[in-house]
């Protein structure tokens, strides 16, 4: 996400359409220094970015359901139609 | 085992090579159609579908990605067909969306309603139960594509570019969609815990 240019200090509303970008190391290197230096003055965008994070890492656990063994069996069974055909 | 001798031993009919690549990726299979399917039961025979697809197209490997993102790929491009004649897809909205909504800020940008302090409970009260259906429900109420991003990123775990070649989109588009999925999540975290 581009800036303004001329816009030296960041605002929250800025800032949290910022924290992906950041994560994924997005931003130029000027914004990366604009948007530590709003988080360092911002308690309210410092707990955003750790809720962000903790999101990631709460998605992170999720499980796909176990396969079923009838599924299994039914994908080996195509296999060998497959081999057959 | 590399993607080359996987590929060897499926057309040498060798079942193990084919058993190990079905409990490697079946279930996360299902879930990444699921983005795209009105059910599991859907997303299930896609999955079938794409399994057979992969196994005729097998000539048609040429190493440029791994198996696993080229298996994804043809499941992604044929669970969204079948979405859409589902009429469940809707177009991939690019337009505005904020992460957090706009009334949370004062007429200068700053925070008017700051973030309630959760970040240091969150694992801890997902442990206790309840909060993993909130997880998942959360992740089946995102628009497709969105969805989508989230699944193969934050749940699969795969890099950008791995999700860029599964999906067949940008990188700048793969960080929108994610943002605003990752947004939406915790925003639903926010609530949920705000509940208590």
């Amino acid at each position: 996400m581009k800036l303004p240019a001329l816009r030296r200090d960041m605002v929250c509303r800025q800032a949290v359409e910022l924290v992906t970008d950041y994560l994924e190391g997005a931003l130029s290197r000027r914004d990366t220094r604009r948007f530590e230096a709003h988080l360092r003055a911002c308690d309210g965008c410092e707990e955003y970015l750790r809720q962000v994070k903790m999101t990631i890492s709460v998605l992170g656990r999720v499980e796909p359901e176990d396969l079923a063994p009838e599924t299994r069996q039914g994908l080996i069974e195509l296999y060998r139609q497959f081999l057959e055909a | 085992m590399s993607d080359d001798d996987l590929v060897r031993r499926l057309r040498a009919g060798d079942e193990s090579a084919f058993v190990e690549l079905v409990d490697a990726h079946q279930s996360s299979m299902v879930r990444l159609a699921q983005a795209f399917v009105p059910s599991r039961a859907l997303a299930e025979e896609v999955t079938q579908d794409t399994w057979l697809a992969v196994l005729k197209g097998l000539d048609r490997f040429e190493g440029r990605s791994s198996l696993k993102t080229w298996i994804f790929r043809i499941l992604a491009n044929r669970a969204r067909s079948t979405g859409a004649r589902e009429q469940r897809t809707t177009p991939v909205d690019l337009s505005d969306e904020a992460a957090v909504d706009r009334r949370r800020f004062d007429a200068g940008g700053a925070w008017s309603d700051p973030p309630a302090h959760w970040a240091d409970e969150v694992v801890a009260r997902l442990s206790s139960g309840p909060l993993v259906s909130k997880v998942r429900a959360a992740i089946s109420e995102l628009p497709e594509s969105q969805r989508a991003v989230v699944t193969l990123r934050d749940l699969e775990g795969l890099s950008s570019k791995e999700v860029c070649d599964v999906l067949e989109i940008s990188e700048a588009n793969q960080r929108v969609l994610l943002h605003r999925g990752r947004s939406r999540v915790r925003a639903r975290f926010a609530e949920e815990l705000a509940k208590r």
